[in-house]
């Protein structure tokens, strides 16, 4: 009996998603009566392992070699449900980060595990195992019974608040035996530095108000001041205006984080649904009746160019940088 | 070479989110079904486009479902594709559904098989993976480009902060997400082509449910939007930062 955690590695980094993950498996298993564990593959960790401790993890299992360099959902998912079955996991959770997407899913298959992804609380563990997920983008939520004896859980990012304890994990070694990748990675781009955006606390996101890509440079000075991800709406990368893995909403990028400042876009309800999750709504519109404002904690009924620097610079004093 | 693009179908994105039965079930009354965007968009789109670039290609479009889904089917098939399969039985679980998946995938012998990202209604995302892991076969999820050459596929896949190219040799299953390729609206010829192309209804092989729904609920409505005027920006940042402290 235990809880196994999928501790995601980004570019050999324990990042936010990973902790969010190993808190709620650690909760998890003390409200099950169980311990937990982690998992860890691969031997480039920059993050020091025995620290993760803290969310109330007991032991880490690492497994090294060089096997893992290519993101090989196939090889991850291998060696993660043996390790599983090795220390006797009753559930494995993960980051239903863009790994977790990708490995879960196979892990459930090799476990013969009902998998909940999506999840955004605790399970319902008294008698039957209710995992709580949203649905219709965001527009409704469930709660999924998981049947079988084995579960399978992927958490979304930014819907667990971290906790620290002052617990030390043991980091031991996990020999299994990994499978050759079956793909090859040629080459990436990465926006390094920047936070990503599904794991961002805060995000400024921007429509067709700003009426050309030319006129970005106000809402990257606003995303600066506030140290957020950029993000947009659809016809803003249907236009080729914004990267498209900037595009949020139903069809796009669904996010929560903690503050959502939308300029310039009038709140469709395609849009809406990838977005309603977020804690705080900021609406800055010209328009009175456009519908963001009804999905909106705070709003400015104005113009976005005069409205944005106005906001960049009463951030800055905030924040002390000006 | 056979290509195999899963297609579900889905409430319109502008549906009323209601429930029946005690919360149990998702009321369908008055609903408008769709085809869900991401298999539509992306994952049948460029199956068209690999087929216009090299006509030898098959391609068969599949879903799992009841009869009330076959206008949804030939919607897609009016889009394009050679025949559709369906699978006689009404989704319920993730895993269920990826077994009759896997199922058809291997009677078929298909080198590529496509998926959404996700469906908008369930957000679940991992049927591809499942179907991946009971074929065993390489998962490239979330891929945003799609190019092959022979039997060599070159994929752009988001991964955490950015993307990535990675090649693999067919078979392989893919899900696909916006990037792949542009949106098309079915034409007329297309229209009519569908009426008479084949829809083959198979029968489910036997699979066991793992999940079910509970209960469904809504989330709980917002208090109202505070509007600060436009001369007083200062006033929202206080706000934002005494009051909702998220600065
Ligand atoms: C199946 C489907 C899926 C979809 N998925 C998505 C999705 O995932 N994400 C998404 O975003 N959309 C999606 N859409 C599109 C969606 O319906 C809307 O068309 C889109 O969100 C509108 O984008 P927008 O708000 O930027 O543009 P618009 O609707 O054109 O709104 C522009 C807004 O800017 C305001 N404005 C203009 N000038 C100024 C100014 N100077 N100052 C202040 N405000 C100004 C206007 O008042 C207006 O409200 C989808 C649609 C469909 C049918
Ligand atoms: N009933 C179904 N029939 C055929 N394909 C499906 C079905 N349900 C889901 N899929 C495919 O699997 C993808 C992911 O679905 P899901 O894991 O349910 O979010 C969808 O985008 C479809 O391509």
């Amino acid at each position: 009996m235990s809880v196994l955690i999928f501790i995601d590695l980004v570019d050999g980094q324990v990042k936010k998603a990973a902790h969010e993950a190993l808190t709620y498996g650690a909760k998890l298993a003390a409200q099950m009566g169980t311990t937990a564990e982690g998992v860890v593959l691969g031997s480039e960790v920059s993050s020091d392992l025995g620290e993760l401790g803290a969310h109330g993890v007991a032991k880490i299992h690492q497994v090294s070699g060089d096997g893992f360099k290519e993101g090989d959902a196939q090889v991850f998912a291998k060696v993660v449900a043996d390790v599983a079955e090795a220390t006797g996991a009753d559930v494995v959770v993960f980051s239903n980060n863009t790994s977790g997407k990708a490995i879960a899913p196979r892990v459930a298959v090799r476990l013969k595990a009902g998998l909940v992804s999506g999840a955004v609380a605790l399970p319902e563990t008294d008698g039957s195992f209710l995992v709580r997920k949203n649905v219709f983008s965001g527009k409704a939520f469930a709660k999924v019974s998981v049947k079988t004896a084995k579960k399978v859980i992927a958490l979304n990012v930014n819907s667990f608040t971290i906790e620290n304890g002052d617990g030390k994990a043991e980091v031991v070694p996990f020999r299994a035996e990994v499978p050759t990748s079956k793909i090859k990675v040629i080459g990436s781009n990465k926006t390094t530095g920047k936070v990503s955006l599904t794991e961002a606390e805060v995000v400024v996101s921007a429509g067709r108000g700003m009426k050309g890509p030319e006129n970005w440079g106000i809402v990257e000075d606003l995303a600066t001041a506030l140290d957020a991800a950029l993000a947009c709406s659809r016809p803003v990368a249907d236009a080729h205006w914004r990267p498209h893995n900037e595009h949020v909403g139903q069809t796009g990028v669904a996010i929560a984080p903690n503050l959502y400042v939308a300029v310039g876009i009038s709140g469709a309800i395609q849009h809406l649904a990838g977005v309603n999750r977020s804690k705080v709504i900021v609406v800055i519109n010209k328009d009175p009746e456009a519908p963001f404002f009804k999905a909106a904690d705070y709003g400015i009924v104005g113009d976005v160019f005069e409205v944005l620097p106005k906001f960049t610079e009463a951030v800055k004093k905030v924040k002390g940088v000006a | 070479m056979k290509i195999l693009v899963c297609i579900s179908k889905t409430p319109d994105t502008t549906a009323k989110i209601a429930f029946t039965d005690n919360n149990t079930k998702f009321a369908e009354a008055g609903v408008q079904w769709i085809i869900n965007p991401y298999d539509e968009w992306y994952a049948l789109v460029k199956a068209l486009e690999l087929k216009e670039a090299d006509a030898s290609i098959t391609l068969h479009l599949l879903h799992v479902g009841g009869t009330d889904s076959e206008p949804v089917i030939r919607k897609a098939l009016a889009l394009g594709g050679d025949e559709a399969i369906r699978v006689n039985a009404v989704p319920t679980d993730s895993y269920s559904v990826a077994a009759q998946i896997a199922a058809v995938a291997k009677d078929g012998g298909y080198d590529l098989i496509f998926t959404g990202k996700e469906t908008i209604d369930y957000n679940n995302g991992v049927i591809g993976g499942m179907v991946a892991e009971m074929l065993d076969l390489p998962y490239i999820a979330l891929a945003t480009s799609f190019q092959l050459a022979g039997t060599t596929a070159t994929v752009k896949r988001e991964i955490e902060g950015g993307e990535e190219t990675v090649e693999v040799q067919l078979p392989v299953v893919v899900s696909c997400q916006k990037g792949m390729a542009e949106a098309r609206i079915p034409n007329m010829r297309g229209i009519m082509a569908a009426r008479t192309k084949p829809l083959r209804v198979v029968e489910p092989v036997a699979a066991e449910n793992y999940t079910e729904v509970a209960e469904f609920g809504l989330p709980p409505a917002k208090a109202g939007v505070k509007l600060v005027s436009p001369d007083n920006v200062e006033e929202l940042v206080r706000l934002l930062h005494e009051e909702a402290r998220v600065i």
